[in-house]
């Protein structure tokens, strides 16, 4: 655990039992056609990254960048020669196992038509609440599943499931954010409908999960009127990272100072063209924006989805045709 | 703060290349950072520190390259520095901006023995 801030890891539970996160070895992501090895390395086929066997050997799928160069990134401060020290040129995100995870997940996304979301926001912005009001109000309308991600506790994971929607809960212990590896394991463990919505509830935490790629079509930023109308600048990152900004609890807005119209301003200073819906999850205000904006996209993913599959039927049919004429002789 | 999570990436990308060049140890690690990256560089010190501990990296120096934020501004239609998000364009004084630049997080090279 990190003294400085607390963050933890190697404690995340999926609906209280202990995630094949923390294990040090094995596969838990079969589903997804992706495993972690005894090395904590993922082992992802179709990706660029290189990754070490039982047996020992090192497997790379690309031209792996190797070299042994007199100068470093800084250009030329640790020169060779001065001992057996060589250097060896990597050009690799830090955050490239969490983003072959997310990969992964949008590929499952797009293949079952899912239409997923990100819902970050500070604590106590209403999240949960907007998630139930959300599920009631698209019932027999669009299949809602839920990834309700907390540092202890299934609290907000039974106020979904009391509505019907199934719903994994996922603890991060220590954890500050959900990373993508974790919401892939909640997957396996979760029946989202095909062509349904999947909703994920972040940590409560307006810096962490910016940085944190899901795989998700979309991060969503709550922020309630009973909080500063100027936290898109001094949060910047997450109204960054952000596509839809929800401002809810307006209905309390003739009792605080909260300022709309200056709060949507700076979020588009660090967020140019941001979309912003005004809600209140508790009265029902304005929330059929909300549910016409989720079922938009619901509707472009499923399209999406079924396009594929039609082009791929296209290409079988095509291949059959050609199958059939080489195999007829002249 | 999410610098545990980032430090623990960055042992794997640099754990992973120097066992690959067969490598025992790593004398230096060089970390290009984009000033709009989402790192407190103090933090993501202290968390490299602690996640190598025990490690083939265990020790190694941690030099960190910065790289300037940079964005295209729409109405001057051209590149600008940007300092930090919510910044207005130094040239113009519009908000349209669209980060281009300042927001890597990767393991340049290292420095193996």
């Amino acid at each position: 655990m990190c003294t400085t801030c607390g963050c933890g890891h190697g404690e995340t539970r999926i609906d209280n039992a202990p995630a094949g996160a923390t294990s040090p070895s094995g596969h838990g992501h079969e589903a997804l056609g992706q495993h972690v090895h005894a090395d904590g390395s993922v082992h992802s086929h179709g990706d660029a990254d290189g990754h070490r066997h039982a047996d020992g050997t090192w497997h790379r799928h690309d031209a792996g960048a190797r070299a042994e160069v007199a100068g470093g990134a800084f250009g030329a401060v640790h020169g060779a020669g001065t001992t057996q020290e060589r250097i060896v040129q990597i050009e690799r995100d830090i955050l490239s196992r969490n983003n072959a995870f997310a990969a992964s997940n949008r590929q499952a996304f797009a293949d079952r038509g899912v239409f997923a979301l990100n819902l970050v926001s500070s604590p106590g912005s209403g999240k949960t609440t907007l998630l139930v009001k959300t599920i009631e109000a698209l019932r027999g309308r669009v299949p809602v599943a839920v990834i309700e991600g907390d540092q202890q506790t299934s609290l907000d994971a039974d106020r979904i499931r009391a509505t019907g929607a199934p719903a994994v809960q996922i603890n991060t212990g220590k954890g500050c954010h959900l990373d993508a590896q974790m919401v892939g394991q909640a997957l396996s463990s979760l029946a989202i409908p095909d062509d349904g919505v999947l909703l994920i509830e972040n940590v409560g935490n307006l810096v962490c999960p910016a940085a944190f790629d899901l795989g998700e079509a979309h991060k969503v930023v709550i922020l309630s009127v009973t909080e500063g109308d100027d936290k898109p600048l001094k949060y910047p990152d997450m109204f960054h990272a952000a596509d839809l900004l929800i401002v809810n609890k307006i209905d309390l807005l003739p009792y605080v100072t909260f300022d709309v119209a200056k709060a949507i301003e700076y979020a588009r200073r660090v967020r140019p063209g941001l979309d912003v819906l005004c809600v209140s999850a508790t009265t029902g205000e304005n929330f059929p924006a909300w549910l016409a904006w989720l079922e938009r996209g619901a509707e472009r993913t499923r399209a999406h989805r079924v396009e594929t599959v039609d082009a791929l039927r296209r290409r079988i049919a095509a291949l059959e045709t050609e199958l059939a004429e080489r195999s007829t002789p002249a | 703060m999410h610098e545990l999570s980032l430090a623990e990436g960055m042992l794997e990308v640099v754990a992973d290349a120097a066992r690959a060049d067969g490598a025992r140890k790593v004398r230096t690690v060089w970390l290009e950072l984009g000033a709009l990256s989402h790192v407190e560089v103090q933090a993501l010190r202290f968390c490299f520190d602690a996640v190598t501990r025990g490690s083939i990296a265990e020790g190694a120096a941690l030099e960190i390259l910065t790289t300037p934020g940079e964005a295209w501004c729409m109405p001057c239609g051209r590149s600008v520095p940007l300092v930090r998000l919510g910044d207005a364009c130094p040239e113009c004084g519009s908000h349209q901006l669209q980060v281009v630049g300042g927001e890597e997080m990767r393991v340049r090279e290292i420095a193996v023995a």
